[in-house]
C-alpha cells in the first residue's frame, strides 16, 4: 500500500523503482482475458455480454460497499474486483439468468474475498467460489449448455426476474464434456480449438487461452510452472488411460483442450494469493490439480472437474508452503 | 417495582442482548441440522423452550439440595426428564414433525445452552429470576432457529411454514436446504448480529464523549 506522505522514506543507494504492482498486473490479466472473451461473445452473443457485467456489476458492488469509504477509490482502482466479476463471468453458461450471474459476482467477493479479510487474505480463488456457490445452488441453470448461435439474439432466460426460473428458448446441446461422459461423442479437434462449441462462455476457444497465457508469460506475471504442471500431468494421466483402452477414456487432447482445463489452468490456479510461494510447492501444487482433474472428469460423478480440483488444492496450499520452505541460508534443515 | 424491572431485563437479556444462538453462539448443533423449514426450526424451538423452562424451575427449586460434587449429572437427570416428556408427547401428537426431527430431539439432553444457563444461573438464583432467564433464552433460541429456518425455506423451495409464495416459476436454492446452506446462513446472520453490535458500541461511545464535553 503506498503512502501519500510516508513517515519513514529510507533511500539507500540508486534505487530501481518496482514496475510490477498490483494494479498492472492485475490489467495485464484483463489484456490476456481479452481476447477469450471477445470469441466467447462472438459465438454466444451479446447475451454473453450481458452476463458478464451482471458478475462484474455485482463483484465491484460488493467490493465498494465493504470498503472502508475513505479507501474505496484504492480498493477499487487496483481492478482486482473487475477481475474476479470477469473470471467468474467466464466459467457461467451464456444462458444463466442475470440475476444468478449478479449473485455469483455478489457470493465471489463477498464470501470469497471480503470476508477472509480482502485482497491477498483469501484461501480459496473468489471466483470459483462463486462458481461453486452458484453450482451447489443452481445445479439445472448452471448446466444447461446453449449452443453457438446468432450474435443479436439473446437467450429470454437472461431476463428472467429475480428468483424466478429462466425458460432458455435457444437452442440447448451438451457440452463437450458432457457428450463424452455421458454418450461417449467426441468432438472434432477444430471445434474445441476455435471455441465452436457449446460449454461456459470464455472456456471454449483453446487457442485463444492459450495465447492469453502466453502473454502472461512474456509479461512475467504468470508463473509458467502452474500451468505448464497442471497441463503435463493432465496429458500424461489421460494418455495412459487412453491407452489402456482407447474406447471409455476421453484422449489428452480432448482432455486438454475441452471444459475449464485451459482457463483454470492458466488463469485460476496462477492466482498468486492462493498457490504456493515455493517453486516446489508450485510443482506440488500443479500436479495434485492435474491428476485430481482427470479424476474427477473420468472417475467422477461430474462431467468436469476443474473448479474443484482447483479449490482442492487452493485449501492445500498452506500445507505445502508450510513443508517446502526451503533452508534458511547458513542454516541446518532441521534448525527452525 | 425494582423487582419486575429485573425479571423483564432477564427475558430481553436471552432474547436479544445474549441471544444464546447470534451472540453466544451455542447449541448449534441442533440449529444446523433441523433449521430447513421453519416448522422444523419451531418445533424444535418450543421443544427446547419447554426442556429449558421445566429444567430451570426444578433446578431452580431444588438448588439447595442438589450436593454441589455431583450437580452436572442431577442437571442432566432433571433435563433428561422433560426430554423424554417432550419426545413421547411429540410422537403421539405430531408423529410427522417427530419423524422429521428424529434424533434431534433426544439430543436436547447434550444441549450446551440448557445445561449452561442450569450450572450458571438457575442454580445460583431465585424460581422468579430463573423462570425469567430461561423465557429468555428459549425465546432467543426460537428466534434464532424459526429465522433460520424461515431464510432456509424460503430460498431453499420458495415456501414460508409449507405456504408456496412465489408460484410455480420459483427457482429453489437447493443449497439452502444442505448443510451448507445453514452455515452461510447461520454466517451471514451472525455477521449482522456482530455488525449491530459494533455500530451500537460506536453511539454509545459517542453519546458517553458528548456527555463528557456537556
Amino acid at each position: 500500500m503506498t503512502q501519500k506522505d510516508p513517515k519513514l522514506l529510507i533511500q539507500p543507494g540508486p534505487q530501481l523503482r518496482q514496475q510490477m504492482t498490483t494494479p498492472v498486473v492485475m490489467r495485464d490479466v484483463w489484456y490476456a482475458l481479452t481476447p477469450a472473451t471477445l470469441a466467447g461473445i462472438w459465438f454466444f452473443g451479446l447475451g454473453a455480454f450481458l452476463v458478464l457485467l451482471a458478475c462484474i456489476a455485482g463483484a465491484v458492488l460488493v467490493e465498494w460497499y465493504f470498503a472502508p469509504e475513505e479507501k474505496r477509490g484504492y480498493f477499487l482502482g487496483d481492478g482486482t474486483a473487475i477481475l474476479t466479476g470477469w473470471l467468474l463471468g467466464l466459467t457461467l453458461p451464456p444462458a444463466l439468468p442475470l440475476w444468478m450471474a449478479f449473485l455469483g459476482g455478489v457470493v465471489a467477493v463477498g464470501i470469497g474475498k471480503t470476508i477472509w479479510g480482502g485482497m491477498g487474505a483469501n484461501i480459496f480463488n473468489p471466483a470459483l467460489v462463486g462458481r461453486a456457490f452458484l453450482l451447489a445452488t443452481f445445479p439445472i441453470a448452471m448446466t444447461t449448455w446453449t449452443a453457438p448461435g446468432d450474435f443479436f439474439t439473446i437467450p429470454s432466460s437472461l431476463f428472467a426476474l429475480p428468483l424466478m426460473t429462466g425458460v432458455v428458448d435457444t437452442v440447448t446441446q451438451a457440452s463437450p464434456l458432457g457428450m463424452m461422459k455421458f454418450e461417449h461423442v467426441d468432438t472434432p479437434f477444430i471445434d474445441l480449438l476455435f471455441g465452436n462449441t457449446s460449454g461456459s462462455l470464455g472456456e471454449t476457444s483453446g487457442l485463444l487461452l492459450i495465447l492469453g497465457g502466453l502473454y502472461l508469460w512474456w509479461r512475467r506475471d504468470l508463473d509458467w510452472r502452474i500451468p505448464v504442471g497442471i497441463l503435463g500431468t493432465a496429458i500424461i494421466f489421460s494418455l495412459i488411460l487412453f491407452m489402456v483402452d482407447a474406447d471409455k477414456y476421453p484422449g489428452p487432447i480432448f482432455t486438454v483442450f475441452s471444459g475449464g482445463m485451459l482457463l483454470g489452468a492458466i488463469f485460476m490456479a496462477t492466482d498468486p494469493v492462493t498457490s504456493p510461494l515455493t517453486q516446489k510447492g508450485t510443482w506440488i501444487f500443479a500436479i495434485g490439480i492435474g491428476l485430481l482433474v482427470v479424476l474427477i472428469r473420468v472417475f467422477g460423478g461430474f462431467p468436469e472437474g476443474m473448479m474443484y480440483a482447483i479449490l482442492l488444492m487452493n485449501a492445500a496450499t498452506p500445507l505445502i508452503d508450510m513443508y517446502t520452505q526451503p533452508r534458511v541460508f547458513g542454516r541446518e534443515l532441521d534448525q527452525k | 417495582m425494582a423487582k419486575e424491572q429485573l425479571a423483564y431485563d432477564e427475558f430481553m437479556k436471552g432474547l436479544w442482548r445474549e441471544n444464546p444462538v447470534f451472540v453466544q453462539v451455542l447449541g448449534l448443533c441442533p440449529l444446523l441440522a433441523v433449521t430447513n423449514s421453519a416448522i422444523n426450526g419451531l418445533a424444535m424451538g418450543l421443544a427446547s423452550f419447554f426442556v429449558l423452562l421445566g429444567s430451570s424451575i426444578l433446578v431452580s427449586l431444588f438448588k439447595s439440595y442438589i450436593p454441589k460434587q455431583v450437580r452436572i449429572s442431577c442437571f442432566i437427570i432433571i433435563i433428561a426428564t422433560f426430554v423424554t416428556v417432550v419426545d413421547y408427547t411429540l410422537a403421539a401428537a405430531l408423529p410427522v414433525i417427530h419423524k422429521e426431527l428424529g434424533a434431534f430431539i433426544p439430543l436436547i439432553v447434550a444441549n450446551c445452552l440448557i445445561l449452561g444457563r442450569m450450572e450458571a444461573f438457575a442454580s445460583r438464583n431465585t424460581l422468579r429470576m430463573s423462570v425469567a432467564d430461561a423465557f429468555g433464552m428459549g425465546a432467543g433460541f426460537l428466534f434464532a432457529l424459526v429465522s433460520l429456518g424461515a431464510v432456509r425455506e424460503i430460498l431453499g423451495v420458495g415456501e414460508l411454514f409449507g405456504i408456496a409464495l412465489f408460484g410455480a416459476n420459483f427457482e429453489p436454492w437447493v443449497i439452502m436446504i444442505l448443510p451448507p446452506g445453514g452455515f452461510i446462513t447461520l454466517g451471514v446472520m451472525l455477521l449482522y448480529f456482530n455488525w449491530l453490535e459494533e455500530k451500537k458500541n460506536k453511539i454509545d461511545k459517542q453519546l458517553a464523549t458528548e456527555d463528557g464535553v456537556n
